[in-house]
């Protein structure tokens, strides 16, 4: 896991502490609680209500449920109505643009202040990776997709490099803040809330920080404010030690099974769609395996980085986890072993072929230290696995049983 | 004769008493590097392997050994102190290892480096190795983790992202007689020290490099900047590799840099620039020698 996604209510609680306006509302599990925290939000004078399902994925307004039932935010007049959209989701398995077919099981539902948007915009914090500071994005077009502005109106798109010593300065977020349209009063509401935003991104480690829609709301007496009516935060994984409370927002339901199984050996292994297993040593050397395999003509079943190491813990670990994916045909094994002697390496693969009961093509291409050796106890072990001296020989034959 | 490190380069490690480091500091003395000194905090006057001196701190370890290099190996919640200790040392290179450190403490370091005398390579990288004339390339200099027979001393720049690609890249240029002056792994972080153009530029200038061999992978744009420099600048052959052409996007793929996010930084930008650049892209990544070898 390189970096974690929180969910929209988990966002707008950082978001808040770091003081950021959002709507109010709480996260529920069942219909039961979230009539009652809309009863609340009638009570304290809201007109309207949204309910929001909480899953990693945009484009849940316009999902559709498995069952036929379309949306996954609504916007409700009563607490019945609340208690009926929510009991028609929860449980329930929605697709998206970006689920897949397979869709996502809805756990947990926002219950949330409908606010009545006067206007929309964008806001995001992301690294620049060319220049290594923190970039704010900002735009005057919300509430849609901000790759399809910079496409269509790259000028709608305003960008400020920060300086990470100094930090957002007040007249930056001013500037930001009559950059997307605002005056008067709302020049300060807007320049608390980016720089809120900023100071999220920063203090926990984000990765990423997007407002999307970020927004001018009418109050209820007229006046307007500013508030983060949706947002998306994910957190870098390598800061989570020093994060302890962001951590614990992790929710093992979003993340796909065979890739919460794999890091718990501290593999890498992210599932793909092809017939070609493939297990390497090291991300580069792993991607470019499954680029050779697509170069001969076959499709790769995912990526798999088993480490520098790749100890026989690990390589097993790493067999019993792709056979799981029922697409496999083939699986290819390629190390260099550059410190590592390649003959335990090919002890520990003749030992994961064994415990796993492997009836699956293998092949499997060794080069490094004590390779011969290596080769040698793989000849030697009665296994039936298939020998290659180069990646692009090793690439042909599994390829060719993957296909046979 | 080379970039960066030579055979007499004075070389002091940070985090030499870890395992990790032990290890790989034994291993660089065996391949014939001036391991100089050791720098744990807290373990002045031991010795590593009864010979090198250990000191608290990275400034006096240097005032004492002469060290101009060092090597972190210092796991990651330390690590970008260590290097800010590296770099206010007045270190002239500093090859940071260590893989896992949090983005924002990289993007700190890299600011703290502007207007510095230090070069910073990593992390989460190899490191780097200038081979020896000796059996099995020994009596070079070896800083980080990369395996040393694989390398032969000779004329051609390795500069990469990735650590297993490139000892794939330099074992095929050995396999077919071609040694190198300098291989270089810069890391598969999004915050890093030296990119591939700066390398490029030392190689470039390095009148014992012939040719040069740089690997890249999806994610950012800094194969994309090398690529157009070398267009206009370059005075030597250079081939390439991008891995990645079948990542899917959206998903980091095991080194935190590696990711197409938003369209920018797929494959496919990164080759077409390369072409555009006269670079010879090896398609396969069994043919990164020989895409070289050709334009020779």
């Amino acid at each position: 896991m390189e970096e974690m996604n929180l969910h929209e209510y988990q966002a707008k609680q950082l978001l808040a502490s770091h003081g950021v306006e959002v709507p109010g509302g709480q996260p529920c599990t069942t219909a039961d609680e979230a009539r009652n925290i809309a009863e609340g939000l009638f009570a304290a004078g809201q007109e309207m209500v949204v309910l929001k399902i909480q899953i990693h994925s945009g484009g849940r307004g316009k999902g559709v449920f498995k069952d036929g039932f379309k949306g996954g935010v609504h916007l409700c007049k009563s607490a019945d109505d609340v208690h009926e959209k929510a009991k028609a989701m929860l449980g329930n398995t929605i697709v998206t643009k970006q689920t897949g077919e397979a869709g996502r099981q809805v756990h947990t539902l926002l219950v949330a202040s409908g606010e009545k948007i006067v206007d929309e915009f964008y806001l995001a914090v992301l690294l620049d990776r060319e220049t290594s500071q923190p970039l704010i994005m900002a735009s005057r077009e919300g509430g849609v997709d901000i790759e399809e502005v910079a496409e269509t109106n790259p000028d709608a798109i305003v960008k400020l490099n920060v300086d990470p010593l100094l930090g957002l300065q007040p007249y930056q977020a001013r500037n930001l803040a009559k950059a997307l349209g605002l005056s008067g009063k709302l020049i300060h509401h807007g320049a608390k809330l980016i720089a809120g935003v900023y100071k999220t991104w920063w203090e926990c480690d984000a990765s990423m920080v997007e407002i999307n829609p970020l927004c001018i709301v009418e109050n209820a007496d007229g006046s307007q404010k500013i508030a983060a009516v949706d947002a998306k935060i994910s957190v870098d994984a390598n800061a989570l030690y020093r994060h302890k409370d962001i951590a614990e927002m992790r929710d093992l339901n979003e993340e796909a099974e065979l890739e919460v199984e794999a890091s718990k050996y501290d593999l890498n292994y992210i599932k793909l769609d092809g017939s070609v297993a493939c297990l390497v040593n090291g991300a580069g050397l792993a991607m470019a395996t499954m680029d050779a395999i697509k170069h001969y003509g076959g499709d790769p079943a995912n990526f798999l980085d088993v480490g520098g190491s790749a100890s026989t813990e690990q390589v097993t670990a790493a067999f019993q986890i792709v056979l799981k994916d029922p697409n496999v045909k083939a699986i290819l094994v390629n190390i260099f072993g550059g410190i590592m002697n390649c003959n335990t390496i090919a002890e520990g693969v003749v030992a994961a072929a064994e415990a796993t009961h492997l009836k699956l093509p293998l092949v499997v291409r060794l080069e490094g230290n004590n390779v011969a050796a290596g080769r040698k106890t793989l000849a030697d072990s009665g296994l039936t696995l298939i020998g290659a001296d180069s990646m692009a020989e090793a690439a042909q034959k599994v390829v060719a049983e993957a296909t046979a | 004769m080379a970039i960066l490190v030579k055979p007499d380069t004075k070389l002091l490690v940070q985090g030499i008493t870890g395992s990790f480091g032990a290890r790989h500091t034994q291993l660089s003395i065996e391949y014939g590097t001036q391991v100089v000194a050791g720098v744990t905090p807290g373990k002045a006057g031991q010795k590593f392997q009864d010979t090198v001196p250990i000191f608290d701190g990275v400034a006096e370890a240097a005032r004492e050994t002469g060290a101009t290099a060092s090597a972190i190996f210092v796991p990651p919640p330390f690590a970008a102190d260590a290097i800010l200790e590296a770099i206010d040392a007045g270190l002239e290179l500093v090859v940071a290892i260590t893989e896992g450190i949090p983005v924002r403490d990289m993007i700190e370091v890299k600011a703290a480096i502007n207007g510095s005398a230090t070069r910073l390579i990593g992390p989460n990288c190899p490191g780097v190795v200038t081979p020896g004339t000796d059996k099995d390339s020994h009596g070079g200099c070896r800083i980080g983790i990369a395996p040393g027979y694989i390398h032969k001393a000779g004329d051609i720049g390795v500069v990469s992202r990735s650590g297993t690609l490139t000892y794939e890249a330099v074992w095929q240029l050995t396999c077919n007689g071609l040694g190198q002056s300098t291989c270089v792994g810069i890391g598969g972080d999004p915050v890093p020290g030296s990119t591939h153009l700066d390398i490029i530029k030392l190689f470039n200038d390095d009148p014992d490099t012939r040719g040069i061999i740089m690997i890249g992978e999806i994610g950012g744009s800094a194969e994309e900047e090398a690529a157009a420099w070398i267009k206009e600048n370059c005075k030597k052959p250079v081939a390439g590799f991008i891995a990645g052409t079948t990542a899917p996007p959206g998903r980091r793929m095991g080194h935190a840099g590696a990711i197409i996010s938003g369209g920018k930084g797929t494959a496919e930008a990164k080759i077409a620039a390369m072409e555009d650049a006269g670079i010879s892209v090896a398609e396969t990544p069994s043919q990164m020698a020989e895409a070289l070898i050709k334009i020779l």
